[in-house]
């Protein structure tokens, strides 16, 4: 336990103040790209909670990043109505040997995260993917690469 | 074809379907203005003779619920399950993108009805563009008189807000939920007691799927009689089928709870890609068992899907042609509940695991002889003790998979190959 700053909890918490906790980490998130040390522990100054619940609720959901991310973040859905209609491997692939990385990998230069993902409750647009918080489906390999050369050249 | 007058989606097509202005053009909120003029018991007795079920998976009828809430507490709860995430499933994205106010007047019948004043609205984390149409229209809805103080001059107030989540599938199990609106991990709590006895902040909480609550004000405005007679005879009212995989129109289709698996799929999506033939169905989401291509007559409804081995469940039919291995499909499909158990019960976060494994190996042409029976046997040691459903669900895949092409798993193990798609070459 790293709480030695802390007293004592007090006698009955507000289960409400907890309530706030992943808008707050959302929030975070936004300022500094991605959830540091740092952050984790302002947040649960904030909200009055030791750093060890704020790191319990942000370590379960996978939308709160606990390392740095690219200023853009590609999610390809590896579900099985995408793979059904030549999406998953076939995108992820593709994607990965133009970016030079793996799946859970940063471009060096900072730009690009490639992460695949479960569902994205996009089904009836597979192949789908990502990019940050927007939605593309129906998608190909030409489409992505004049995707990627937007996204490279913006 | 069933010619059927679109009732949840009648509004979507619509430009601006997620306007207030558009809602309110279209006969918007009447329900509401009516449902506040009724006692609540009554509202509690029509959505009981309508025959409504939960629309989330679970199918539990939507009146016996609301009864369940008590009458004495001070404080109670709605929650709005909007956590869709189940491999197939996208018809709660049609609705929170393009139709939120549908859901808000619902929200707020049933909140009047068991005497709630706050209600949260859980939103899948990605549906970013639905977050946003959802904080917008909850603000008109304030600023129109629909929600806050004295609702409509009937002395009734309810306060609604919006709570993103993060990205976890468990969170649409209907406690883990509760869990997350309060800031923890998504795991599932120990039922009894249920949220209508201690929900969120542990108050009295219903808690209902949006296509649950969506299906309200027409019950409201057009009678119990008229939402009980769409349908069959223990699954009533209007449905969204999601249709995904290889066919021609993958998308969402409503139509009357009980219309034969066949029609969806041959009729209204088209039928299959590339005249290839149909080989296996997944007629209600990841989580349910899958069916073979001659069962396709059954009629899309709870009771008739029980009889043959499967479920509703959220009603999202993933379609696979002859070209697929159905080892692949059902790995692909473990991976995913692999992935998404939360770990809180050990049969499931380890034995979602193993199920993966032995799927994986026995696709790449590694499998053991002993293999099937060990994906059975590991099977019968999750379903069913687990805090949540989803120990039952996650057994699904693998089970129906081998129930109806046992031989495509062995000529597998023998062979070391896939008879449908020859891989691993």
């Amino acid at each position: 336990m790293n709480q030695a700053n802390k007293s004592s909890p007090p006698a009955i918490e507000d289960p409400r103040k907890r309530a706030m906790l992943l808008a707050a980490l959302y929030l975070a998130q936004e300022q500094h790209g991605w959830l540091s040390p740092e952050a984790i522990r302002r947040v649960a100054d904030r909200l009055e909670l030791s750093t060890g619940q704020v790191m319990s609720t942000a370590s379960f959901y996978t939308m709160f990043k606990l390392e740095p991310q690219g200023k853009y973040h590609i999610q390809v859905c590896e579900g099985l109505s995408c793979y059904l209609v030549d999406g998953a491997e076939t995108i992820i692939d593709h994607i990965a040997r133009r970016l030079k990385i793996k799946p859970g990998q940063t471009t060096p230069d900072g730009r690009f995260t490639l992460e695949v993902v479960q569902c994205l409750a996009a089904c009836d647009l597979a192949p789908a993917l990502k990019v940050n918080d927007e939605l593309y489906g129906h998608m190909t390999l030409e489409s992505i690469d004049t995707l990627l050369e937007k996204l490279e050249r913006s | 074809m069933t010619e059927f007058e679109p009732v949840l989606t009648r509004n979507t097509h619509r430009p601006n379907s997620e306007k207030i202005a558009t809602y309110l053009a279209n006969g918007g909120y009447q329900a509401a203005r009516v449902a506040l003029r009724m006692q609540p018991e009554e509202i509690i007795e029509i959505v009981k003779r309508s025959g409504l079920r939960g629309r989330g998976g679970a199918g539990f009828p939507a009146g016996v619920k609301w009864g369940f809430m008590p009458k004495d507490a001070p404080q109670k709860i709605v929650a709005v399950n909007t956590d869709e995430g189940e491999p197939g499933t996208f018809k709660d994205r049609e609705i929170v993108e393009r139709d939120p106010h549908s859901v808000i007047e619902g929200v707020l019948i049933a909140a009047y009805a068991v005497g709630a004043n706050r209600a949260y609205v859980y939103i899948r984390g990605e549906f970013f563009l639905g977050i946003k149409r959802w904080i917008k229209a909850i603000a008109d809805a304030y600023e129109h008189g629909f929600l806050g103080k004295n609702i409509l001059g009937s002395g009734f107030d309810l306060d609604m807000s919006v709570h993103r989540g993060a990205g976890a599938y468990i969170c649409g199990e209907e406690t883990a939920m509760l869990e997350s609106l309060e800031g923890k991990r998504g795991n599932p709590r120990l039922k009894p007691p249920y949220p209508a006895q201690t929900g969120l902040f542990g108050l009295p909480t219903l808690v209902h799927n949006i296509e649950t609550l969506a299906c309200i004000p027409h019950i409201i405005a057009r009678g119990p009689e008229w939402f009980a007679s769409i349908g069959t005879a223990e699954s009533k009212g209007p449905k969204i089928f999601s249709v995904s995989g290889h066919v021609k129109r993958p998308g969402n289709y409503e139509l009357p709870l009980g219309v034969s698996l066949r029609e969806i799929i041959y009729e209204h999506a088209g039928g299959l890609r590339d005249g290839k033939a149909l080989k296996a169905v997944i007629p209600g989401g990841a989580s349910t068992p899958m069916l073979s291509a001659d069962q396709i007559d059954v009629p899309m409804a709870f009771e008739t899907l029980k009889a043959i081995g499967s479920e509703l469940g959220t009603g999202a039919i993933i379609v696979m042609d002859e070209s697929t291995c159905m080892v692949e499909a059902a790995r692909r499909l473990s991976k995913f509940f692999a992935h998404e158990s939360c770990g809180q019960c050990t049969p499931c976060r380890l034995g979602s695991q193993r199920l993966y494994e032995i799927l994986e190996r026995i696709e790449h042409g590694k499998g053991q002889q002993g293999d099937l029976d060990l994906l059975l046997e590991i099977s019968q040691g999750i379903d069913g003790i687990t805090f949540c459903p989803m120990g039952a669900a996650l057994v699904n895949p693998a089970r129906s998979a081998l129930k109806h092409f046992r031989p495509e798993f062995e000529y597998h193990l023998t062979y070391k190959h896939c008879p449908a798609n020859g891989k691993p070459a």
